[in-house]
């Protein structure tokens, strides 16, 4: 068995017209975190559901463990779904209303006939931080965070190689958002699976991820270790995310100049030749617009990035500063 | 970036509210929403309201103007430049509102007619409120469109909202929430629903009218980096009540109350938690109340609660800074 519990491979899902996502390659290591970070429209959830197998993909593969899944049928899919799990944004709409929490949780195993079911589900929701009681209540009398909490339960009850959470705690409160993210880091750390963590916000991944993953419309444009990214990061669009959230620091924050980049996101139906971001890019120069850029390695940990600007040195523009800088 | 006008408290405040409360019938009895807000926003002063769900911070903003539904009761005193707002007639309100408070809210297409153009909608406002004629109202629509940054306004103002971006679409509500130059803006979680790349631009656009008309602007959100980047002053709701105002630098440096602290701790924020590896929590929920108790709604989830927080409501301390707490946080706190 390989040492990866993923293996994405040129990833293409298109919806008719719309090029949601067009050439995805993405490897996460058996007990890792990784970050899969883009705005609305970027595609980030599209491969989570490529992933999981919702969507057929359009073209790549997808391989969970070793085993290639991409164009496998519900019958053929079902020894491998086990192996991976998929947590939404929004869990009143993921938890069926008419079954009690103790049959969501435990519906994975009853799908693969397992026995002692109920001890399996006391023992899930106790881990998540629920009470065993719990199994008899209805997902409505519950708050969003405790229903994350049973969704993140069922989830894990198959103990899976990789669990796929898409935008998990996007829909919470700041306070509620803080406890989900802190189990989540407990629970891989515990249970050792590998993660596919899918969000928009750089901030909320910063001490979770190990790698992160940048997506522009459709394509990866960054990938690399967490301190790369955040410390160092090498295209013009992870530079502008970063400068963008703002921090809760009014000194901090208002002494930072964000970079703007337009308010109009092209189409993913008829996307920008060249470089997919030189429509936003406040330094793209006349390949951009016409020369496709391949990811290239540009430091340690697989550093990678998609940028005519970036030389093989990692060195390119930075345009927080203005400045052009050495990585 | 607070050049220009100095904010703050010492001229006469333009909004004053005063002891308001809101409560909501419904079928499970009433349901008290706000309780005896107090809170004044000076000229050309940016007041954020922040809160997490629940809190009664939209409740507030939407009081403000009565755009309450019947359900809902109000006490208590707003005063516009002097003028009592709650229980004023309807013909009074309408010429308040659009004029003198203008609201843009969190998600601009359902506040958009989509069957009119851009032009159309701001120009109604304008011929509205202020009597313009056809082609004095479309000049002005256009300068509008321009002051709130969007490009090639001649031609953006025959779109339909359809054919703008959430960004594009906020700024066009921003241009029709300040058409008629109001004395206050209320923006209730403006950027909210847009991406961080965009929410930067629309930040920078409420800056610039509070920095070139002197619009004062109350701003209701749950984000406390936005609070930081646009705020003078902060007032920090907990199930129904503020539970600490300050000026916004003083807040973030030296937050009292215990929920302020912890609702600090629980932001991430990048570049922040990388060595920590954890968040801050706040146990517990937000509680429901059908009445508000004598004591403080936050005693338990609170690490700090003592004895007095559940038997007695504490008030907010007189002063500059001033917290709602038996127990406050007296000693600065790594956030």
């Amino acid at each position: 068995m390989s040492t990866l519990a993923l293996e994405v491979e040129d990833l293409v899902m298109h919806f008719g017209p719309v090029r949601a996502v067009d050439g995805v390659t993405l490897r996460i290591r058996q007990g890792s975190v990784v970050a899969l970070v883009g705005e609305s429209g970027s595609g980030k959830s599209t491969v989570g559901r490529c992933i999981v197998r919702l969507l057929e993909p359009t073209g790549g593969t997808v391989r969970l463990a070793d085993a290639d899944v991409t164009h496998l049928t519900r019958r053929q899919l079902r020894p491998h779904r086990r192996n991976v799990s998929i947590v939404f944004q929004d869990p009143a709409g993921s938890l069926d209303p008419r079954l009690s929490v103790g049959d969501i949780v435990g519906e994975p195993l009853r799908l693969m006939h397992r026995k002692n079911i109920s001890t399996k589900v006391a023992e899930s929701l106790r881990r998540v931080g629920l009470r065993p009681e719990v199994a008899q209540r209805s997902p409505h009398e519950l708050s969003g965070g405790q229903r994350q909490r049973v969704s993140i339960a069922r989830a894990l009850i198959s103990e899976p190689r990789l669990l796929v959470a898409d935008e998990p705690t996007s829909a919470l409160d700041v306070s509620v958002q803080a406890s989900v993210l802190n189990l989540l880091a407990d629970l891989q750390r515990d249970l050792g699976f590998a993660c596919l963590f899918i969000t928009h916000d750089l901030s909320a991944v910063e001490y979770l991820a190990d790698e992160v993953a940048v997506m522009y419309l459709g394509q990866l444009v960054e990938q690399g270790p967490r301190s790369r990214i955040f410390g160092a990061p090498a295209h013009p669009y992870t530079q502008a995310l970063l400068s963008a959230a703002p921090v809760p620091d009014p000194a901090e924050q208002r002494a930072r100049k964000p970079v703007l980049l337009g308010d109009d996101l092209p189409s993913a139906i008829d996307p920008p030749s060249g470089c997919r971001f030189h429509t936003r890019c406040p330094v793209a120069v006349d390949t951009c617009r016409t020369v496709i850029p391949e990811p290239r390695v540009i430091g340690e940990g697989g550093h990678q990035v998609a940028c005519h600007l970036v030389d093989d040195n990692g060195t390119g523009p930075d345009v927080r500063t203005g400045e052009g800088v050495a990585r | 970036m607070t050049a220009g006008i100095t904010p703050g408290i010492s001229t006469a405040p333009v909004l004053q509210v005063n002891d308001l409360s809101v409560t909501f019938r419904t079928e499970d009895g009433p349901v008290s929403a706000v309780d005896r807000v107090s809170f004044e926003v000076g000229d050309g002063e940016v007041l954020a309201v922040v809160g997490e769900s629940g809190c009664g911070k939209s409740v507030t903003a939407m009081s403000l103007a009565g755009l309450l539904p019947r359900t809902a009761t109000v006490d208590g005193s707003v005063r516009l430049d002097g003028v009592e707002l709650i229980g004023a007639d309807k013909r009074t309100l309408r010429t308040i509102r659009g004029r003198e408070v203008a609201y843009i809210f969190q998600e601009p297409m359902t506040s958009l007619n989509p069957v009119f153009t851009v032009g159309h909608q701001i120009g109604e406002v304008l011929r509205t409120h202020i009597g313009l004629n056809r082609q004095a109202a479309r000049d002005r629509s256009i300068e509008l469109l321009k002051l709130v940054g969007i490009p090639s306004a001649e031609r953006r103002i025959s779109d339909y909202p359809h054919q703008l971006s959430g960004g594009m679409r906020q700024r066009v509500m921003i241009a029709m929430a300040v058409a008629c130059d109001p004395k206050v803006l209320i923006a209730d979680e403006p950027t909210t629903a847009l991406d961080v790349t965009i929410q930067a631009g629309i930040l920078d656009v409420l800056r610039e009218l509070r920095e070139r008309l002197g619009t004062s602007i109350v701003l209701i959100t749950h984000d406390l980096g936005v609070v930081a980047d646009l705020a003078d002053r902060v007032a920090v709701m907990y199930a129904g009540r503020v539970v600490e105002t300050a000026e916004v630098h003083e807040l973030f440096a030296h937050p009292q109350h215990p929920y302020t602290a912890g609702l600090l701790g629980a932001s991430p924020a990048a570049g922040r938690h990388a060595e920590s590896h954890r968040l801050n929590e706040i146990p517990g929920l937000v509680p429901v109340l059908t009445q508000q108790p004598d004591a403080c709604t936050f005693a338990d989830r609170c690490p700090r609660a003592i004895d007095t927080c559940t038997a007695t409501e504490p008030d907010l301390t007189p002063g500059h800074h001033r917290v709602a707490c038996w127990n406050p946080v007296r000693e600065p706190v790594e956030v």
